[in-house]
């Protein structure tokens, strides 16, 4: 049975990991930025799941990568009732836009 | 090239390509359905490791849970009604150059990380293979020797649903 190549996996994992990245620095609205956070997380998931593949009768990676998404439907659920909140406040959820009114 | 390997790389060029896409594209609702197509192809990805549990919760989770918060997100917080939501980005050159330096720099590291070949032991990895499914493991594994991850993990949970009811609840002015 060929396997496929944990060398693959990881390029993959670092390929998403990196445009995860991009969309954080580069992008300017606040879902989109956690977008690019989610996509990392899914990077990091394919990474567990991969090196899985070598410990297949320990299971650690698998449950390491639950526990990551449980955290992760955490993050958001409050990162996008911070986002709502911002916008209530700001009425604007562009991240270079948020700012206090200066106080003159 | 077996059947599992096309499949791999299949779904590998459509996570990237769906991945690139929620990136670069400059329309919101557009990289939301990016982030859906990748999300899936990682899911199919996660079969082909034979970790079926983990891609049925990515399924439920990620696809049916955070990105349809995502998109209330969106539609929540938008004023213009008949315009697509755009989103500008900034150090569009600067960035791109630092991720593609970053990746350049992972992609040396993993091949020159001297990696043992799966090929060079495949009796072990293929008669640990677990034959149906891995969801008895994992869930002995959750009340044995991750009980405690696993009650911390609840309790984040809690914890991060009362703090997005109250966060997201209008304040009261009395």
């Amino acid at each position: 049975m060929i396997d496929i190549p944990l060398t693959h996996l990881l390029i993959l994992g670092a390929i998403l990991f990196c445009l995860g990245m991009l969309a954080v620095i580069t992008k300017r609205h606040a879902i989109v930025v956690l977008m690019g956070i989610e996509l990392v997380f899914n990077a990091a998931n394919i990474n567990l799941i991969a090196f899985n593949r070598y410990q297949p009768n320990l299971m650690a990676g698998q449950i390491f990568a639950l526990f990551v998404m449980v955290i992760a439907a955490a993050e958001t659920a409050v990162a996008l009732a911070l986002v709502l909140k911002v916008y209530q406040y700001f009425k604007t959820v562009n991240l270079d836009q948020i700012r206090q009114p200066s106080r003159d | 090239m077996n059947t599992v390997l096309i499949l791999f790389y299949i779904f590998g060029f459509l996570a990237v390509l769906s991945a690139a896409f929620m990136v670069y594209t400059r329309n919101v609702l557009y990289a939301a359905f990016g982030l859906l197509a990748t999300l899936l192809s990682v899911a199919a990805i996660f079969v082909l490791l034979f970790a079926d549990f983990v891609a049925l919760t990515q399924l439920m989770v990620y696809v049916g849970g955070v990105l349809v918060l995502i998109l209330f997100g969106i539609m929540l917080s938008n004023r213009v009604a008949n315009r697509a939501i755009q989103s500008e980005s900034v150090n569009f050159w600067s960035g791109n150059l630092i991720a593609g330096m970053f990746l350049v720099g992972l992609v040396y590291l993993i091949l020159t990380a001297g990696i043992v070949p799966a090929a060079s032991e495949p009796a072990t990895i293929s008669n640990n293979v677990p034959a149906k499914s891995s969801i008895t493991a994992i869930g002995i594994y959750l009340i044995t020797n991750f009980a405690l991850p696993f009650e911390v993990t609840s309790f984040i949970l809690l914890v991060a649903l009362m703090g997005a009811a109250y966060i997201s609840t209008p304040e009261k002015n009395d």
